[in-house]
């Protein structure tokens, strides 16, 4: 069963936006949009969420933070970059601490364009995220959930 | 030879002994076996007068005279030494002690009836077996301990002889004082082990140990006046000196008042209830092994026996009330107060302050069902918090520190201690196992004696209670990713202490029924006759306390047979990000790594400890001043 | 003792207590559903669908298992089974003081889990969870005490078949309670150790390392826990063993859980020293008052031995 769709629950991590993105990320939530009508959530925590929204350009100071936020997420998981700067690095692209857009560091699932993106957009991109989470989730081997095969991405930690 | 003239008597000979070996093979040769034969005979003692309701002994007259020459020696030592040391106050005590004492037993006006001197109930025999064998496992664990203490502290003078001597002489006291019948025998007994308190407390001499030694001494000192007081006031009234006459008189209706609030009054002193706790937290100074025999075995169990002795006198008394008042502040304030160390030594402290006022008050309502769960929250404590005390020992010495925030993650560093220590914490409060077991009837207790104070005051320290347990607890079970090696400073004789206490710790969650039916109820029929409670707990709720601890041991057995081969994939804790490589740093704003430091809350601005100490003891005292005056008016009309 | 015997003896027990563990979950789970459905209506929202918490559970276990160390997982097992055990004692009609005493065992493993996880985030979380223990606990035995001088029994079975209702004899507890509820259903203002769906509190406090099948399992124990919570309110309604009497404390307690929603709706989120100051003078205050009242009334010899 498919339950992954159903309930996906996110973490929102905002790069180095303007907040334009941000304020519409959270319009989601508000009663105009309802997302959690798709019971989605907005958990702030990598280790609970399915879908990683990104906001913003990735700069220098962040790249590990949003690999390491990434890492502790667990499979299956999606990425959607939101914004003009998520996808490209918009009007940052060019500044000296500027990576560039969210696929510098991360395997971007889909970009949702806009400056800022419309809610309904963002919706939308999510909603595609949801397909190609499902389509992850077959992919995986059907005892991976059991942890026979190390995540490539984990570092160190605890033993 | 009978084993009660033994306990008293035998323990002597290897304080002599000892008091000359200065080879430490020696010593540890004669101490286990003796350590090992005290703990026999207390056993022999339990088994030889089980059967018989109560014996009596009979002895030559010159064991009084004798006792009372050797009081007089002790008391002009001590007043000696106070005046040496410009305390002139424990000299005023002492001499007050002395010349009433001397004055009662001498002046041809006081005519006192020959009193049956030793006498053994259920209540003392199984006084008898905390201290033997608790007592003994203390004296053979300090072997180990003294030897690395004296590693660990080149600059202190090696007074072992004196240490071990003294030991054991502290335990001839604690079973004179548990066998007496005779309150002047029991004054006796009880001043040397005051005394014995003092030496053990000041073992160091550095001037902070003098000064709470000389703290210890002056406070029980107070409690002995107070002894003295109500030997005085009972021989010029009643004629007798007996502990049994007292408490007869009491139920038959005379007024035993004065003796009872004087006698309660010293109980009270001894297990260090508010405002007199700071000698025991004093005694910290000293090294681990004597912190263990005060709080569970020994000195203040000596308190609160006298209390529950007098437990049917004090039912329903206003000397009871007084009793039951101190008591519960007690408790709520020890518990709150352990909150806010860090100090394993302190919070174990506290937690023994708090425990003891919860049996005082056990003590103070005085029915059946009270004195049950005193009785065994009696046993319990002991066993449970002597295994505490040993096991911080033994840490404080591997780890070089005994600050709980230094125990995190012992399970990964040492699982057999963290195991152990686990035991002991769940040991104290925690269902199913024995502490939980004794609070819980001691509710029930307090319930049925329609007194709705003592129960308010039961469940906030309870809950207090609960958290500086798990936080502790949670400590100890941080699991952490890269550690740095243990050095294990457990010598067999500390192993051996350890590993016989847990066991007991955890067998006596199975074996309450017994002790109870066994030890418990026999003594309240004794004491109560036929108006004495049964089982508290009901049979139903054992069925299922007995689930619970099967469930405790085996659900983790088999998950651990379950998950152990099991292969996860292990990620690093969320650090909002900021992970270095493991868990121990995280990256800082000048992207420096910096080490990640978890601590437990104390809550100091919140409960103002200092404040809550001085204003509970005014409380505690206000309440001792108001029964004293009902007293004193008692006495004047 | 025979078979039939047994059964006739233990019989009722046994069947309530096993329904109550094959359905708790559901009715747990549909609560859950129910209050996210609420929560959104009071938000203007229009919410997710009812079986969403069902989603949620399913999803987590679809989840690959990542974790922080294993000893944190064992420890969630053992909240779940001892927290289910609790409940059980709760319906086969046990003792009310060992339910209390069996709910602090589970709640301890949980807090000894998020300790284990050695993470800063679930150590304050788990600090904050054994604060706010500390704060209810008082206010819980004060009920089973409350019950025991009202009843005359600690036992569940007892306490069904009273004469009249508990609630007549302690109502002051019986708000006290509802009170302390708050901290018990996670709820605003006293939701510092973790928070439900849509709000955030110190990342997700105590359950912040736990992720996939662990982390549903931690919801499957609330969904127990929430069950047997309702039942307790509900026991202040019943006596005498009558039908209509556990459908009168269930709609009562169904009145609870909502005005639970409704506050958590219209509080913010309070400091931990207002939770336990005010948890405490709210125990202390009704506490004191109803059982000095009971005293009295009943002919004891009042605050005093």
């Amino acid at each position: 069963m498919a339950f992954l769709k159903r309930s996906p629950w996110m973490i929102h991590y905002d790069g180095s936006s303007c907040n334009g993105c941000d304020i519409e990320v959270l319009a989601c939530l508000t009663p105009v949009y309802d997302v959690e009508r798709f019971g989605i959530v907005n958990t702030g925590n990598p280790k609970h969420a399915d879908i990683f929204l990104l906001t913003g350009a990735v700069n220098e100071q962040n790249r590990e933070v949003v690999r390491n936020i990434y890492d502790q997420m667990p499979e299956p998981k999606v990425v959607v970059a939101v914004g003009i700067c998520a996808t490209s690095g918009g009007i940052f692209r060019e500044c000296y601490n500027i990576l560039g857009g969210a696929d510098k560091v991360l395997p971007v699932d889909v970009y949702v364009p806009g400056c800022a993106a419309r809610p309904e957009s963002i919706i939308d991109g999510v909603v595609k995220a949801l397909a190609v989470l499902e389509e992850k989730r077959r992919a995986l081997p059907p005892r991976a959930r059991r942890g026979r095969r190390a995540e490539a991405s984990a570092q160190g930690g605890n033993a | 030879m009978d084993p009660v003239y033994f306990l008293l008597l035998f323990p002597l000979l290897p304080a002599l002994v000892l008091l000359a070996v200065r080879n430490d093979r020696v010593r540890t040769a004669v101490v286990w076996a003796s350590a090992l034969i005290v703990a026999g005979a207390s056993v022999w003692m339990a088994g030889r007068y089980y059967t018989s309701e109560y014996s009596l002994f009979d002895t030559h007259a010159w064991v009084g005279t004798a006792m009372s020459a050797l009081k007089t020696l002790f008391a002009i030592a001590v007043a000696i030494y106070a005046i040496r040391r410009r305390r002139f106050w424990i000299v005023l005590i002492v001499a007050a002690q002395e010349a009433l004492s001397l004055w009662f037993e001498f002046s041809p006006a006081v005519r006192v009836e020959e009193p049956l001197n030793l006498f053994a109930d259920k209540l003392a025999i199984a006084m008898v077996l905390i201290v033997g064998v608790v007592g003994g496992l203390i004296a053979i664990y300090s072997l180990g301990y003294m030897r690395t203490y004296h590693r660990h502290h080149p600059e202190l003078k090696d007074r072992r002889p004196l240490f071990y001597s003294v030991v054991f002489v502290f335990l001839s006291a604690m079973f004179g004082i548990v066998l007496s019948n005779n309150l002047q025998w029991m004054y006796f007994f009880w001043e040397v082990t005051t005394l014995c308190s003092f030496l053990l407390i000041g073992y160091t001499r550095t001037e902070e140990a003098k000064r709470n030694a000389e703290r210890a001494l002056g406070f029980n000192l107070l409690g002995g006046l107070a002894f003295v007081g109500a030997i005085v006031y009972e021989g010029l009234t009643m004629g007798t000196v007996d502990l049994r006459k007292l408490l007869v008189y009491g139920a038959s209706g005379y007024d035993v008042l004065v003796p009872v609030l004087l006698l309660s009054f010293a109980g009270m002193v001894k297990s260090a209830q508010l405002p007199f706790s700071s000698w025991l937290l004093g005694a910290m100074v000293a090294p681990t092994p004597t912190s263990a025999l005060l709080h569970s075995s020994t000195m203040v169990k000596a308190g609160v026996f006298l209390l529950l002795k007098l437990a049917p006198v004090l039912a329903g008394h206003a000397s009871g009330t007084m009793v039951v008042l101190v008591g519960g502040i007690t408790f709520l304030v020890g518990s709150i107060v352990a909150i806010t160390h860090s100090d394993a030594k302190n919070v174990l402290a506290y937690s023994t302050v708090a425990n003891l006022g919860l049996i005082v008050a056990c003590a103070g309502v005085g029915t059946s069902e009270a004195v049950w769960a005193g009785f065994l929250l009696t046993i319990f404590h002991a066993v449970a918090k002597s295994l505490m005390f040993l096991s911080v020992g033994t840490i404080e010495h591997s780890l070089g520190s005994r600050d709980i925030e230094d125990m995190h993650g012992l399970l990964v560093k040492w699982p057999a201690m963290a195991i152990t220590i686990a035991i002991g914490i769940a040991g104290m409060f925690l269902a199913p196992f024995g502490m939980l077991i004794s609070k819980w009837a001691a509710m029930k207790a307090f319930i049925d004696s329609r007194n709705v104070v003592i129960v308010l005051l039961l469940v906030f320290g309870s809950s207090a209670t609960l958290f500086f347990w798990v936080k502790w607890l949670g400590k100890i079970v941080a699991v952490l990713s890269h550690i740095e090696p243990v050095h294990k400073e457990a010598s067999l004789d500390e192993g051996t202490a350890l590993a016989v206490l847990a066991g007991a710790t955890s067998l006596m969650c199975v074996l309450f029924p017994v002790v109870s039916s066994y030890l418990i109820e026999p003594y309240l029929f004794g004491v109560f006759g036929p108006a004495a409670t049964g089982a508290i707990i009901a049979q139903s709720n054992i069925t299922v306390m007995t689930m619970m601890l099967g469930m405790v041991v085996v659900i983790p057995a088999a998950l651990y047979l379950f998950m152990h081969g099991r292969k996860e994939t292990i990620v690093p804790t969320y650090l909002a990000g900021a992970n270095t490589r493991d868990d121990r740093y995280f990256v800082d704003a000048h992207q420096e790594p910096r080490r990640v430091f978890l601590s437990n809350w104390y809550m100091t601005g919140f409960f103002q400890p200092e404040r809550l100490l001085r204003w509970s003891g005014v409380a505690s005292i206000l309440t001792m001043l108001t029964v004293a005056a009902i007293a004193v008016g008692g006495l004047l009309r | 003792m025979n078979v039939n015997a047994f059964l006739a003896a233990y019989g009722v027990r046994i069947l309530s207590a096993a329904l109550y563990v094959l359905l708790a979950p559901l009715f747990g789970g549909l609560l859950a559903g129910v209050d996210r459905r609420i929560t959104a209506r009071m938000q203007g929202r229009k919410g997710p669908p009812l079986l969403q918490p069902f989603y949620d559970v399913a999803k987590l276990f679809e989840k690959r298992r990542v974790s922080v160390n294993k000893l944190q997982n064992f420890f969630v097992v053992l909240f779940l089974v001892f927290l289910v055990f609790t409940g059980a004692l709760f319906f086969a009609g046990g003792d009310l003081l060992l339910f209390i005493f069996a709910f602090t065992l589970a709640a301890l493993f949980f807090i000894s889990a998020a300790y284990a996880a050695n993470s800063p985030y679930s150590a304050i979380g788990a600090e904050r969870e054994l604060l706010q223990m500390m704060a209810y606990e008082p206010m819980v035995l004060l009920t089973a005490v409350g019950f025991y001088m009202a009843t005359g029994s600690f036992q569940v079975g007892d306490i069904l078949f009273a004469k009249g209702p508990a609630v007549a004899s302690i109502p002051a507890l019986f708000l006290g309670f509802c009170y302390v509820l708050t901290f018990k259903f996670r709820k605003s203002p006293f939701d510092l150790s973790t928070s439900h769906h849509g709000h955030q509190e110190i990342v997700k406090g105590i359950t912040t390392e736990f992720s996939g099948s662990s982390l549903a399992l931690i919801e499957i124990a609330h969904w127990y826990e929430a069950t047997f919570l309702i039942a307790f309110v509900a026991l202040f309604f019943v006596w005498g063993g009558n039908p209509w009497s556990v459908l009168l404390g269930l709609g009562v307690a169904l009145v609870v859980y909502f005005l639970e929603i409704l506050i958590d709706n219209t509080f913010a989120r309070v400091k931990w020293q207002l939770a336990i100051q005010s948890a405490w003078i709210v125990a202390g205050t009704t506490g004191f008052l109803n059982l000095l009242v009971l005293t009295l009334v009943q002919g004891g010899a009042g605050w005093l031995s």
